[in-house]
């Protein structure tokens, strides 16, 4: 057989050189599809090269498993809907996480040597941490499990007895002291137990509004776990070390930024069990009053500038097509609309922008909070489409839990529509007085029904 | 002494590696931030590549078991990251069809 395995690390360098400009490429509307192309095809060349690695056996077992999972990607990412790409996300993650703690595991079972011992150990709890984390995530997101905070008295001091615990045993792995009666064989299976229930326990208690960010740290974990197991082979592994610590960089800074748009610290976020209590002692003025679909035609139709601000709920009744038709019934009239978009409405920055592209709904119409917030005092009409926390002027209000967070300050407008199925609270779980102003009618309903009536309403006038 | 060593010329590469990462994600406008994300997913998906290799060289069935787990939830975190964010991505596409669009006019 011919010698190919000079062929190796070339192809790795390209990989990585292909990877940094399919990112470049991403970070533009225009040339963000040809980015995940570009990258995609150096991971598939990148894929065919590591069969040639020398020594290598197992080659059955390696091609059933790339099938079995590769089909499972393949399959559960085409069908899934659009809203509910934020725990896909999670998902795809937390199993690299899984990868890099099994590939830890494999490394740490055979070394003896203690420098990539350490690394391996590192490696493996930050990708279980991810792996536990993002399992936890996806089940919140999916709602399989209560999307509330979880919390118990004295939780701190468990997770922290974890994770203690966790590095404790991850360093007799490294050590394997003597003195010690007990074998690898034991601590090395409590290692990653102790990892593994670490990263369950200190997602409990983050809510589903923070997860997000929760999801894009543990992204960066898991590069850096990545990283960090490109070290546990004899020769390292540079195309996993600087994908991973791309990853990881990229990861920490994105996470930084969403954290920053909702005004929240980082340890806010994982710390602060967001939404678990009610804001005490405060009595919210007035009462909500619902509107039906004919007169906020009839407001509509006599309005010169429409602002739609579209939340999650949106998405959830996929009124997206039909808000899509409103904006331009309204605009064949000669009205002004544009999109009024929360950095973090949906589930993730961006998200939002992505479910109206898919409507058909053109970028022209999509202004950022920054951009738009100063022009709800001379707007006629708002309508708030399933959005909640982010209009909830609670946020100007010392000791609200939202206090802080950057809003859209839809209630200056002249009037507000808020489209809501019903009388519950948002996401975060917190009272929104927007709902009780005096400029605030409630039309209650099926997002998707409300904006169809609005628009045979409107074909009428 | 030779192990940590050696381990500089790691250091190094890491270190340009970081810089690169913030420097690609600092200019993203946040309509990319969803897709960024995924794909920023996707390319750690390089750790099928490892979990291969681990695979490759394992012995003990203890050994093998582990790596044929790796390699499933690389090629899974591969494969799905891929496809989200070409799904993603396809909404931004001007150019060609616009999935779901359709016009009042």
């Amino acid at each position: 057989m011919i010698d190919l395995t000079w062929a190796i690390d070339p192809v790795y360098i390209a990989t990585i050189f292909f990877f940094i400009v399919g990112l470049q490429r991403m970070s533009h509307p225009l040339t963000a599809r040809s980015g995940i192309v570009w990258a995609g095809a150096a991971m598939l060349i990148a894929t065919f090269v590591t069969f040639l690695t020398p020594n290598l056996t197992n080659f059955a077992l390696m091609a059933i498993a790339i099938v079995i999972g590769g089909g499972f990607g393949y399959i559960a990412a085409k069908r899934v809907a659009m809203t509910d790409m934020p725990q896909m996300i999670a998902l795809y993650n937390g199993m690299g996480g899984g990868a890099a703690a099994g590939i830890s595991a494999v490394a740490l079972l055979g070394t003896t040597n203690a420098a990539t011992a350490s690394l391996a150990v590192v490696g493996g709890l930050i990708g279980a941490i991810s792996f536990a984390g993002s399992v936890i995530a996806f089940l919140k997101l999916q709602g399989l499990m209560r999307p509330r905070p979880i919390t118990f008295t004295g939780q701190q001091f468990v997770n922290m007895a974890f994770l203690t615990l966790a590095i404790i045993s991850g360093v007799l792995v490294v050590l394997q002291p003597s003195w010690i009666p007990l074998t690898v064989s034991i601590y090395l299976p409590l290692f990653f137990i102790l990892s593994l229930g670490f990263g369950f326990l200190m997602t409990l208690p983050i809510g589903g509004a923070d997860m997000p960010v929760v999801i894009s740290m543990y992204n960066a974990f898991t590069g850096l776990a990545v990283a960090l197991d490109g070290f546990s082979f004899a020769t390292p592994n540079y195309a996993m070390v600087i994908a991973g610590i791309i990853v990881g960089a990229a990861g920490s800074l994105l996470t930084l930024n969403m954290a920053r748009a909702m005004n929240r610290s980082i340890s806010n976020v994982f710390f602060g069990a967001f939404g678990a209590t009610e804001e005490k002692g405060i009595e919210i003025q007035g009462s909500m009053k619902s509107i039906d679909a004919d007169d906020v035609a009839v407001m509509l139709a006599y309005a010169n500038k429409v602002i739609i601000a579209p939340g999650y709920g949106m998405a959830v009744a996929q009124a997206q097509q039909k808000v899509k038709e409103l904006t331009d019934l309204l605009e064949s009239k000669g009205i002004l609309v544009k999109f009024a978009i929360h950095p973090v409405a949906g589930r993730m920055p961006g998200h939002m922008n992505v479910l109206l592209a898919e409507a058909g709904v053109d970028y022209g119409h999509l202004f950022d909070r920054d951009e738009i917030n100063p022009e709800f005092p001379s707007t006629d009409v708002v309508l708030v489409i399933g959005a909640n926390d982010v209009v909830n002027p609670a946020a100007h209000r010392q000791g609200s839990p939202l206090f802080g967070m950057p809003i859209l300050d839809v209630e200056q407008a002249i009037n507000v529509i808020v489209l809501k199925r019903g009388q519950g609270k948002g996401f975060a779980g917190i009272e929104n007085d927007l709902f009780y102003r005096d400029n605030t009618r409630m039309l209650y309903g099926d997002a998707q029904e409300s904006a169809g009536k609005l628009v045979q309403a409107l074909k009428k006038l | 002494m030779t192990n940590i060593m050696a381990l500089w010329p790691a250091v190094y590469i890491a270190m340009l590696a970081a810089f690169t990462g913030y420097v690609v994600i600092s200019r993203v406008p946040v309509i990319l931030h969803t897709p960024l994300m995924s794909g920023s997913n996707f390319i750690h998906g390089i750790v099928l590549v490892g979990a291969m290799v681990a695979l490759g060289l394992a012995t003990t069935p203890l050994e093998q078991a582990i790596g044929f787990v790796a390699v499933i939830l690389g090629a899974a975190n591969v494969t799905g990251g891929y496809v989200v964010t070409e799904r993603i991505l396809q909404m931004f596409d001007r150019s060609g069809k616009k999935p779901g669009k359709r016009s009042l006019k």
